[in-house]
């Protein structure tokens, strides 16, 4: 074992384990690192969770939009843009004021990258997965939501290609604002289920 | 398969750890882990669900010791050893002993955004479904040692079909490259004291999306 020295230019053992293989491959031909950096490119600065805020604003806005995320929420989510890779098949579940939707998946790490981004880390982790479907109140209430007691809670396990949107509930006090407004309010949190819409007085 | 990926319902497991929004990577090595996963697709050697099941394969000890990416990168070193791309010992050195074989369906950068935009949907032409929303049904007590999406709590256990959405791809034949056999899938709600006992949450239910295969009249 050698020493390891927090400013030196030793790589990590997974760095190095993923520099390792990008080089072979593409020493192979097999990888052109462009291609990796658009991939990248595309998922940290490009897709991610405002474009599913701007569904959630145009569903509370828009009750015939609504109504078209209830019956295909696919094409719905596509005609504002919003289509591609792990988001083939969409399906949007809304909050009322007597059922709580949240989403998981117990087997790997589904996650509707078009209107979410990628998953964070809390998401692909076997805690939120054990326990998600089990306790649904105690997970929410690690991220701080506490639902009132006889309120209806429906988990979706997202254990085929279908992917799950939740509509979180509009907050009060938003009558008068606008779309872009409204989407700030829309956290990622909340259209995984994890959180409720932020308040316009705390935003 | 039983393995370390179906922990659906299982005990011990810690405390969720939320974190800010904006957080994307947590180090620059994750994201060539998913570039890299990506652009390998495609090579065309696997489906989405034989890569799965790779990473599903790792020995419990090292999947739950691992990373999210690092499962990834595991799997997707061990996918390019079996498709015969990469050695052991290519890995150990970190470069090409031989050419590749598939050069020719390297991913070019400028066709990325295509490709993303594309995805992959895995909805088929294929038979009509025997089931309608509202019937009852009891899922199999299906446990192949390959590939499949019926998790373990869920085995054995009657619910009610709320959402028909036509033939998908069968993940279990899918994953042994043995064919789509396109399939009725289903999206199946269960009240939780069906799944978890008579001490679980009265007020939760649990949905999964199930394949026809997996399912019988209740």
């Amino acid at each position: 074992m050698h020493d390891h020295h927090p400013h030196d230019n030793e790589l990590d053992e997974m760095s190095a384990r993923i520099r390792a293989l990008e080089t072979i491959l593409v020493e192979k031909g097999l990888v052109d690192p462009a291609a990796v950096d658009a991939i990248i490119d595309t998922y940290e600065n490009r897709v991610g969770p405002q474009n599913g805020a701007k569904v959630v604003a145009r569903a509370w806005t828009d009750p015939a939009f609504a109504e078209q995320l209830r019956q295909d929420a696919t094409q719905a989510i596509a005609d504002m843009g919003f289509f591609g890779r792990q988001g083939e098949h969409m399906v949007a579940v809304f909050n009322t004021p007597d059922v709580h939707n949240l989403v998981v998946c117990t087997l790997c790490s589904c996650y509707p990258w078009p209107v979410l981004g990628l998953p964070p880390a809390w998401y692909k982790a076997p805690d939120y997965r054990a326990r998600a479907v089990r306790e649904p109140r105690a997970v929410l209430a690690e991220f701080g939501v506490v639902l009132p007691d006889g309120k209806q809670i429906e988990v979706w396990d997202s254990t085929a290609e279908i992917r799950y949107l939740v509509i979180p509930e509009r907050p009060p006090g938003t009558e008068k604002l606008g779309m872009d407004a409204l989407a700030q309010l829309v956290t990622r949190d909340s259209m995984i289920g994890c959180g409720l819409a932020r308040s316009p007085d705390a935003a | 398969m039983n393995g370390p990926q179906d922990v659906g319902g299982r005990h011990g497991f810690g405390a969720v750890q939320p974190e800010p929004e904006d957080i994307r990577f947590h180090a620059d090595w994750e994201k060539r882990v998913l570039g890299v996963t990506l652009t390998c697709g495609a090579l065309g050697y696997w489906n989405l669900d034989a890569s799965r099941h790779m990473r599903e394969s790792l020995p419990p000890a090292v999947y739950y010791g691992a990373s999210y990416y690092e499962v990834w990168l595991r799997a997707l070193e061990n996918l390019l050893v079996e498709a015969g791309e990469v050695t052991a010992e290519e890995l150990a050195h970190g470069h090409a002993a031989t050419p590749g074989k598939r050069a020719d369906r390297r991913l070019p950068a400028d066709v990325v955004p295509k490709v993303l935009a594309s995805g992959g949907p895995t909805d088929r032409e294929g038979p009509a479904p025997r089931f309608a929303i509202g019937d009852r049904v009891k899922t199999r007590n299906h446990q192949p040692k390959g590939h499949t999406r019926l998790p373990g709590y869920a085995r054995g256990c009657i619910g009610a079909i709320v959402a028909v959405h036509g033939c998908h791809v069968y993940p279990d034949s899918n994953a042994r490259y043995e064919g789509e056999q396109p399939c009725p899938l289903y999206t199946v709600r269960f009240a939780a004291r069906d799944l978890f006992g008579d001490d679980a949450d009265a007020t939760l239910s649990v949905s999964i999306d199930a394949w026809e295969r997996y399912l019988d009249p209740a």
